[in-house]
């Protein structure tokens, strides 16, 4: 597969050229550059950093930061099998033994002669369908033993993924509850017309009444942000839509962009209207790609349309369109600061706020980062106003939340609520029949045990970016925060010292718990880390990371002491183990024998 | 109504100027907070957390939060100090430091905030990471193993000496310093002993070649004084 020195540089100057020469564009380049041989080679870095005038170390500065980049050759499929703990309730590693058997190729390798290579990612955004894999980059659901034997047979016989069956490819919605979003007929363009009629300044107006807040999680007045960025002065605004949607256990704004892109689209292009901005940026996580195609479609069929371009919808001066970028494999990029320095072509490592992208945002300019979900709820307050939104929900959570349940359940999916539903109200509708524990918006959230199904989902009491993860009476809780710890250490950008280093610690403590060796004192050790990554930590990544491992220990401490050793301490050295190689080649069987206490 | 404004650190009056961060206020009234990736010639970085303090009962960085007045600040307390020893714990096991063979020993920020402290063991286990060393440029050695990634190299080329000689790569504990050459080598820059990122790095990861032991360990800056009683020193000399 491997191109000529002379073909490669032609095709590599195509994609410069495709992309303006503009160093703001790295992250789109190298994921075009890596397409030509599906890795990026020294020369190709080199070549990359004097065609957009940068240092070599600026460019490795972002490759090296996102998992999709390879700097070594990979196989010509590369399977990665999604890992979040719902991939692993459904059997995901049982599968992925069958396939690297199969193959006969081990985590993270590479098929001596370079057909496959296998490893595993963070979560796809599949979970209600799993186990899913990406298959250069494009997902499949619903992995069986008998699924991966189908994909071994297409790779061994090197058929193209674009030609493989239509079928193992099929995602389905599955929404279970639809309500004021989902429950809705929207015709593209409506709710611009409205608020085209009622002017910028009483369309802001509505949207503050609504008091409609993010739906990213962080429950910010959008009303508030907007104005703050129109007020800002400036020569330029963008709107940014972050669809960077990583974490674990959430997939309703997959949903939203496969099945709602007109109401995504025109929510951004009311943000333009409200704020002057004509710039508008989708950021679709790299594990979406298969949407980036149709999505394309919908913008082109939009501008046609005239409802996005020039002069939308006739209005002179309204000028608003939309260019996707594409994320790669970087979960911190849902952090709205993270995610502008990747737009910008860098590495995803939150800014020191203030000041706050509002005022000083994408290129330094004033930007508005809106959830998926927010931006299709702007769309309902154009057509509906902002008092009639109002009604809905409670007092400081108007609206309804779009939650995805996965998990030990009959019918995961998608499930739309007005704010204030019980917890026990969700897991009633999904079909959980003996839950012991629900994880509330993924990792980053709240583990919630069986005496708090009474609590509701509400900015005031539990609130949520939107995951719901079931979990039953025989499932050991210890297991689920171990997935969680390793998911972060290998999310933490690395940029403080409490997250790059804590989250690492942390893992370390938990593989120990989980091989037998840990005592009390791990424990312990375990509550200090999370005290101080969450007090010292630069962004909500670290400030986060230690708190499922808070709560499952206050919750689930049996889960834990289970596979404690018995005794006050054990270090982390094993002198046994180390000594067991040294003990079969001299061939002597006394293990313990340095120990004091073994008689 | 005095005509200048003041914020309280640790319950005493701090007398600051618009602009300035809790940090700069603190260390120019010679109040000392713990610092290691903070340079007074550059941009708050705000990567160590070292000067995590409390503000108005909220968690900040002292090198990125803006001075203001009536603020109540706390800092030298038993909690926060308990944080920045974890802290240090972390970067000496993320790292490889051998004090007793290092150069810079006795000039070392880490070490010498190690023993303000009284980080009296790592604590943790160690990472022991396999970092090579870059001995190729002729004038100075780069040990990677002791570096903290505080960026002050980084920023010192970039922004000082004008030549971008390294980046910071990588992410999680993969996050490594990079050198901008095709090799990947010091030597294939046009890095010299003369530009201020030589001469930077508060621990011993950049290292001016042949100089060893000129100043005996035992009279060296932080051997002689305690790295907080020289910051409050130098600022009363400054007043």
């Amino acid at each position: 597969m491997t191109k000529t020195g002379k073909a490669h540089e032609t095709e590599l100057d195509r994609v410069l050229d495709r992309n303006r020469r503009d160093r703001g564009r790295l992250v789109q380049i190298l994921r075009e550059a890596q397409a030509i041989e599906g890795w990026i080679p020294p020369e190709t870095v080199t070549a990359i950093a004097q065609g957009l005038g940068m240092a070599i170390g600026e460019v490795e500065s972002t490759l090296e930061f996102y998992s999709f980049f390879y700097r070594r050759p990979r196989g010509d499929y590369v399977v990665l099998f999604s890992d979040n703990i719902t991939d692993r309730m459904l059997g995901n590693q049982a599968i992925f033994e069958h396939m690297a058997r199969r193959f006969g190729v081990a985590r993270g390798e590479v098929s001596p002669d370079g057909l496959v290579s296998l490893d595993f990612t963070s979560c796809t955004g599949l979970c209600d369908q799993g186990p899913a894999i990406l298959v250069n980059g494009i997902a499949i659901p619903k992995m069986t033993l008998r699924r991966a034997d189908q994909i071994h047979d297409l790779i061994r016989s090197k058929v193209p993924v674009s030609d493989w069956p239509k079928d193992l490819f099929e995602i389905d919605h599955n929404i279970r509850r639809a309500d004021m979003l989902l429950g809705s007929d929207f015709m593209p363009g409506s709710a611009l017309k409205a608020a085209i009629a009622m002017g910028p300044e009483a369309f802001l107006t509505e949207v503050k009444r609504s008091n409609l807040r993010g739906r990213g999680g962080a429950g910010f007045t959008t009303g508030v942000k907007w104005e703050a960025a129109k007020k800002a002065q400036a020569d330029e605004r963008f709107i940014v839509c972050n669809a960077d949607e990583g974490e674990p256990g959430t997939f309703k704004d997959r949903v939203l962009l496969q099945f709602y892109p007109e109401r995504v689209f025109e929510g951004m292009a009311l943000a333009g209207f409200v704020t002057g901005a004509r710039h508008g940026l989708v950021y679709l996580r790299g594990e979406y790609l298969y949407l980036l195609a149709p999505l394309e479609e919908k913008l082109a069929e939009l501008r046609a349309g005239r409802l996005l371009g020039r002069a939308i919808q006739g209005v002179e001066g309204f000028d608003f369109d939309i260019e996707i970028h594409m994320g790669a494999g970087a979960y911190i990029c849902g952090e709205e600061t993270a995610l502008i320095e990747s737009l910008e072509g860098k590495a995803g490592r939150p800014r020191i706020r203030p000041p706050f992208p509002v005022v000083c945002g994408y290129r330094n300019k004033p930007t508005v980062v809106n959830n998926v979900e927010t931006l299709c709820k702007v769309t309902e307050i154009a057509l509906q106003g902002g008092a009639g939104y109002e009604g809905f929900g409670t007092k400081q959570s108007t609206g309804t939340k779009i939650l995805s349940v996965s998990g030990d359940c009959e019918r995961p999916g998608i499930y739309e609520y007005p704010f204030g539903v019980r917890v026990g109200q969700v897991l009633d509708d999904c079909g959980a029949r003996s839950p012991k524990a629900v994880q509330i918006s993924g990792p980053a959230g709240t583990c919630l045990g069986i005496r708090e199904f009474g609590r509701r989902i509400a900015f005031e009491d539990v609130p949520t970016a939107g995951a719901f993860m079931v979990f039953g009476e025989h499932r050991d809780m210890f297991a689920v925060a171990h997935n969680f710890a390793h998911f972060f250490a290998h999310e933490s950008c690395g940029f403080c010292t409490p997250c790059r280093v804590g989250t690492a610690i942390q893992a370390k403590i938990m593989d120990k718990i989980a091989a037998g060796h840990a005592t009390q004192y791990e424990m312990n050790e375990l509550q200090h880390l999370h005290d101080v990554m969450r007090t010292g930590s630069h962004c909500g990544l670290g400030q986060t990371a230690g708190g499922a491992i808070a709560d499952t220990i206050g919750k689930f401490r049996d889960d834990y002491e289970q596979k404690l050793a018995r005794k006050d301490f054990e270090p982390a050295f094993d002198l046994d183990a180390a000594l067991a190689r040294a003990r079969a080649v001299t061939g002597r069987d006394d293990a313990d024998s340095h120990m004091l206490d073994h008689a | 109504m005095s005509d200048y404004e003041t914020f309280l650190l640790d319950g005493r009056p701090v007398r600051f100027e618009r602009g300035q961060t809790i940090l700069e206020a603190a260390l120019a009234a010679g109040h000392y907070i713990p610092n290691l990736c903070h340079h007074p010639e550059f941009k708050p970085h705000g990567s160590c957390k070292l000067c995590t303090i409390k503000v108005n009962g909220r968690y900040g960085s002292a090198c990125t939060v803006k001075a203001m007045p009536g603020q109540e600040v706390s800092s030298d307390t038993p909690e926060l100090n308990g944080n920045r020893r974890v802290l240090l714990q972390m970067l000496f096991v993320e790292g490889s430091h051998f004090c007793p063979g290092c150069e810079k020993s006795g000039n070392c920020a880490l070490q010498a905030l190690a023993y303000d402290l009284e980080m009296l063991t790592p604590h943790y286990a160690h990472f022991y990471p396999s970092r090579p060393l870059d001995a190729s440029h002729p004038d100075v050695l780069i040990d990677f193993n002791r570096c903290i990634m505080c960026e002050l190299c980084v920023r010192a080329s970039r922004e000082v000496d004008g030549k971008n000689v390294f980046a910071l790569a990588g992410r999680g504990v993969a996050s490594h310093v990079v050198v901008n050459s095709p090799s990947g080598k010091l030597a294939d820059t046009d890095f010299a002993l003369t530009d201020k990122a030589a001469h930077i790095c508060p621990v011993g990861a950049i290292l001016p070649k042949r100089v060893g032991f000129a100043v005996p360990i035992g009279s060296r800056t932080y051997d002689v004084d305690a790295i907080s009683t020289l910051a409050e020193r130098r600022a009363t000399e400054e007043a």
